[in-house]
């Protein structure tokens, strides 16, 4: 088995499944009709995502498990999204801005791997990439217009990007799988990423008038599984309740 | 002894087999058909989807499947493919007429409507990029004032 793709897809669908089901969470709560329309609609894509990256996953490690085995039996040391996903959405605007944080990450990961050397990666990237750039222009607007709003979405917004900015670090992280994947040509070393995003968030919090944490010092143990925080498990509780109640369940 | 049909007669079906979602266009309008060849004794089409997630996708399948055995068709395997992907280029000149009939304001490289599906107006504004689909957006319109949905262009 290929053991450095299975995880790198692992990665990339964890990613989306996670963020996937904190999203969908306000489904029927957001502040607005057209936001909660909005965020169904971004978690139905990362979703869907999560069933091209997990479906490569599980046909990589040829034991016959799909993306459904993989998205809801398994447990959490096994997941390898990054800790960032599965922080609790908070108020609207801490989701906006978690939502910024990864979307940027996203549309820069996904646009490199457009060239990829695997053809299966190439093709999740060339149509997700699409979806991507659209949740990113969503999340940056929204993000600029509540930073430079009135006084309190302005508190609100710092404080939502002081709470998760320690996050973002993990998504640049490099171990021996990152090295073999990006010496094989799949994807970029994620490190090389970093200063392309960094320009990204830059430019728009100077326009949402917010400021930066000074330290990039970054949580870590989501991406590798060694240490998730303590929201992955109560996520899963939640998400894979049917298949753990009833094994095999379709209707 | 049936005649093996061809596939200009299977691409005629599927070309009457309506979206489950904005049924006034079919599936051949909305470019998502991608190929419809024999192999051996089985039809192979290749259907491509609009996006990631859509939940239309499987009842998609299910409607191509229905239709061509209603037609006698027996031995059909349907092929996702998601590369090149989906564009709303694809979307046939007779698509696009439908969805504005319909009350849907047709995909613009300019990444909006051009003008209002009910009075023709070019006096819009945006409402979300978002829809009750995932290939629409909520726009109005600042003279009628009716709102309307908005194919997204991707």
């Amino acid at each position: 088995m290929d053991e450095a793709l299975f995880e790198f897809c692992l990665r990339m669908g964890d990613n989306t499944l996670v963020l996937g089901h904190r999203v969908s969470e306000w489904c029927g709560h957001a502040p607005v009709l057209e936001e909660d329309i909005a965020l169904a609609n971004t978690a139905l894509d990362l979703i869907g995502q999560t069933q091209f990256w997990l479906g490569l996953a599980g046909e990589v490690e040829g034991k016959g498990r799909d993306a459904d085995a993989l998205a809801f039996r398994r447990d959490a040391w096994d997941f390898r999204s990054v800790l960032l996903v599965e922080q609790p959405n908070g108020d609207f605007g801490q989701t906006i801005m978690r939502q910024f944080l990864f979307d940027a990450w996203q549309s820069i990961i996904l646009d490199r791997l457009k060239g990829s050397s695997d053809d299966r990666v190439k093709a999740i990237a060339e149509k997700a990439s699409k979806e991507v750039a659209y949740h990113f222009e969503r999340s940056r607007d929204t993000v600029v217009g509540l930073g430079d709003g009135t006084a309190e979405s302005h508190a609100r917004m710092q404080a939502a990007l002081d709470k998760l900015y320690p996050y973002v670090g993990e998504l640049f992280g490099a171990d021996a799988t990152d090295r073999e994947i990006a010496e094989r040509g799949i994807a970029p070393l994620p490190a090389d990423l970093r200063e392309a995003y960094d320009a990204l968030i830059a430019e728009a919090m100077v326009e949402a008038t917010l400021t930066l944490p000074d330290s990039r010092w970054t949580h870590t143990g989501g991406r590798d599984g060694s240490r998730h925080s303590e929201h992955l498990g109560h996520l899963l509780t939640e998400m894979q309740w049917l298949q753990r109640a009833y094994p095999d369940a379709r209707w | 002894m049936v005649m093996t049909p061809t596939t200009e007669e299977v691409w005629a079906w599927l070309g009457e087999v309506p979206d489950p979602e904005i049924p006034v266009i079919s599936l051949t309008d909305l470019g998502i058909i991608r190929a419809v060849a024999w192999e051996g004794d089985t039809l192979a089409v290749t259907v491509t989807p609009t996006y990631s997630g859509c939940p239309a996708t499987s009842l998609i399948n299910f409607e191509i499947e229905r239709a061509l055995r209603a037609h006698g068709v027996e031995k059909i395997a349907l092929k996702r493919q998601i590369s090149p992907p989906w564009t709303t280029d694809w979307l046939t000149e007779e698509g696009r007429a439908k969805l504005e009939a319909y009350g849907i304001a047709p995909p613009q490289p300019a990444g909006g409507p051009d003008k209002c599906p009910h009075c023709g107006s070019t006096e819009l504004e945006r409402i979300s990029q978002f829809g009750s689909t995932p290939c629409k957006a909520q726009w109005r319109c600042k003279d009628c004032l009716e709102p309307f949905d908005y194919f997204k262009c991707i």
